[in-house]
């Protein structure tokens, strides 16, 4: 078989990415006519739900950070060729150290202190949830793919029993928390438009948006302007190699993992912080593994990610208006479009790669030609 | 003491219940992880399975039409992970994921377009599911004290799928020990090259192993919902195929122990269900909760190496390339 020419770095980075995206976003459609419903109407209800409406761009601006922060998480880590699906149960534990944090210090303390430490709690305790896998696959080799899922697993239980024992709020028999004191609520956007007299629709968005933006530009500082940045990409690249360049390769490992699945536990500002204000069952719903989806398509560099994360936003924001438009068709939808982007962009990421690259070749070849 | 004896006896009589679909799913996992091939889909096949029995169990009536169709409805999603990781050598975690996070989409999309129920299926009948299997003379040896109850809890009286699973798995070791096909199938999953070598193609062979593992995964989902359910609800799979995956890495991918960490799992879930807010002398209320994390601690700490060394085949996760 003839090898290809390799793809020019603008269409690897750009074109590419647009033709699996494009090809699932077909077989959505072709799923959406199979249940009888019209794929263009659908993709306008769901557009519509996303940006038009008063509230729909502040919505979808939450999830958008939901995504940033689980997207920079499972990134990271990529970037240092592992590959951690955990960041559902690190952003869960996230949440049971920003709820801590809330309880604990909630009612005595200002918001200027209160804030500052439910945040940091949330980013360490994910980081210690990741510790563990970081630590084994770094030191004794087992292999934190495996790991991660198991501790997924380990994290919904620990969770059913803290919020359903310990940590129940008195008298209640849903397993949650008490609502934290005011103190600790992350503000929202339209609030604090609203206290300097601007109004807008009112949305979940909060300021932990600020604090997903700020990780994006940290993610980029440390992969590509640091020394351990430098250490990470080469230990991503070639173990053996970094070893011998004199890179403590355990020592990348483990605070790469760390700082993973301090990302992942950020999340929980917005969705514990931010919205919910209390800690409650299966608040991660899935956007741990949306995070796998989003650093594939954003190619693990943070503008990537950023319109990665807001593609998903849009999509998640947007699929809830499926439901009252349609009868055959309902939110669930987007679970088949985020199982397809991630099928193309992720598992068949190459499969247009080769006819592409054929393609573009002959273009090429006949404007030199005709060149010369 | 005969009332301990009989709890027992319906704890392990629960813990083959239990122990049916992850005994199917290991099997499943074992062929495709020992061909190269890791397999996280498990969890993805084992839902369509369910979903797909079900829905055509209600509509025509026959169970055995169900399970038919769920077989090919798990195969299908075991080509679609065999065209990404064998064709277009995709990365296997990313693509199981992928099989996992659709069939957790489209089970649920697809049933609210079809029964508009909120994403369950109708309830079958008994005509349309498998119903347990009374063995002959239960009466007869009812009479006699110890054998009668055991023999009418534990051999008679499982689901027909249950036996199947039991017997997959003898027939999964004969066939990778013991035949032509298995040795070359484990050496696809050691050393790839080698099997190319000899001019025997790895992707055939991935690609059959693949194909088993959907088999096997379609069988476990009609079990799943026409067997121990009457009928589909959402994520009725919950996590069962990872726990069929940590089964298959406690066994050290060998099919023996991991049928028996099947089993352990089962009666580790099994007995969390019967213990449910019982105290129990010196720990207090059981710990239920734990007691369900249990294969999840296990497996990490046998992979951190601390219960002996968990070798998984040479070549997996790795697509081969000429």
């Amino acid at each position: 078989m003839k090898s290809a020419p390799p793809l020019p770095y603008w269409a690897d980075v750009i074109l590419l990415p647009v033709i699996n995206l494009l090809a699932a976003l077909l077989v959505c459609g072709v799923i959406i006519a199979m249940l009888g419903e019209n794929p263009f109407s659908a993709l306008s209800v769901m557009i519509k739900g996303a940006f038009v409406y008063p509230s729909s761009l502040g919505y979808t601006l939450y999830y958008t950070t939901n995504f940033i922060f689980t997207g920079l998480a499972v990134a990271i880590a990529f970037h240092a060729m592992m590959f951690n699906i955990g960041g559902e149960g690190q952003a869960y534990l996230g949440g049971l150290g920003a709820g801590l944090a809330a309880l604990w210090l909630g009612a005595d303390f200002s918001p200027l202190i209160v804030l500052p430490v439910a945040v940091i709690a949330s980013a360490l305790f994910g980081a210690a949830w990741a510790f563990v896998p970081g630590y084994l696959q770094a030191k004794r080799g087992s292999h934190i793919v495996i790991t991660t899922i198991m501790f997924n697993f380990i994290a919904s239980s620990l969770m059913v029993w803290l919020l359903a024992g310990p940590l129940i709020q008195k008298g209640q028999q849903s397993p949650q928390t008490p609502t934290f004191d005011a103190n600790a609520f992350l503000p929202k956007f339209s609030e604090l438009l609203a206290s300097v007299s601007i109004d807008v629709a009112r949305s979940p968005l909060n300021l932990s948006f600020v604090l997903a933006l700020a990780a994006l530009v940290f993610f980029w500082v440390l992969v590509w302007k640091t020394r351990f940045g430098y250490e990470l990409r080469a230990v991503g690249h070639n173990q053996q190699a970094a070893h011998y360049a004199g890179i403590n390769v355990p020592r990348v490992i483990i605070i790469t993992m760390l700082i993973s699945g301090a990302f992942a536990g950020l999340m929980a500002t917005n969705e514990i912080l931010g919205v919910q204000h209390k800690v409650l069952l299966n608040f991660t719903s899935g956007y741990g593994f949306t995070g796998i989806a989003v650093a594939l398509m954003g190619r693990n560099h943070p503008v990537g990610i950023f319109l990665a994360s807001l593609l998903f936003g849009a999509l998640f924001q947007g699929g809830a208006e499926l439901d009252f438009e349609f009868d055959s068709i309902t939110r669930e939808m987007v679970l088949v479009i985020q199982g397809m982007i991630i099928l193309f962009s992720g598992a068949l990421a190459y499969m247009f790669n080769r006819p592409l690259s054929h393609f573009l070749a002959s273009i090429l070849n006949r404007k030199q030609a005709v060149n010369e | 003491m005969n009332d301990f004896m009989l709890q027992f006896l319906l704890t392990i009589d629960a813990t083959f219940r239990v122990a049916t679909p992850l005994i199917l799913c290991a099997m499943a996992g074992m062929f495709s992880e020992r061909s190269g091939i890791i397999d996280i889909s498990l969890e993805g096949k084992l839902l369509a399975g369910a979903f797909v029995a079900a829905t055509v169990a209600t509509t025509t009536g026959s169970a055995w039409l169900g399970i038919l169709c769920a077989i090919l409805a798990s195969v299908g999603f075991a080509l679609v992970h065999g065209f990404a990781c064998i064709t277009h050598r995709g990365n296997q975690v990313v693509s199981g994921l992928a099989i996992n996070i659709l069939a957790s989409g489209l089970t649920v999309t697809i049933a609210i377009a079809l029964f508009h129920q909120g994403g369950q299926t109708p309830p079958l009948g008994r005509s349309e599911r498998f119903t347990p299997l009374e063995w002959p003379l239960v009466e007869t040896l009812n009479q006699i004290p110890a054998v009668g109850s055991i023999y009418r809890e534990l051999i008679s009286g499982h689901n027909l799928i249950t036996y199947i699973a039991l017997l997959a798995v003898p027939v999964s070791a004969f066939i990778f020990y013991r035949t032509r096909f298995g040795l070359r199938l484990r050496a696809v999953g050691e050393l790839p090259q080698a099997v190319d070598s000899a001019g025997v193609s790895v992707a055939w062979l991935r690609y059959r192993a693949v194909i088993i593992a959907g088999i096997l995964c379609g069988i476990a989902g009609a079990y799943l919902s026409t067997a121990q359910g009457a009928g589909f609800v959402r994520e009725m799979s919950a996590g069962k195929g990872y726990i069929a995956l940590a089964a298959v890495i406690f066994g050290k991918w060998r099919p023996y122990p991991a049928f028996f960490a099947c089993l352990l799992f089962g009666f580790l879930e099994a007995s969390s269900a019967r213990l449910q807010g019982v105290e129990i002398p010196l720990i207090g209320e059981a710990p239920t909760q734990l007691m369900l994390a249990l294969p999840y601690i296990m497996v990490v700490v046998l992979l951190a190496g601390f219960i002996g060394k968990a070798n998984p085949p040479a070549a997996i996760g790795q697509p081969y390339v000429k």
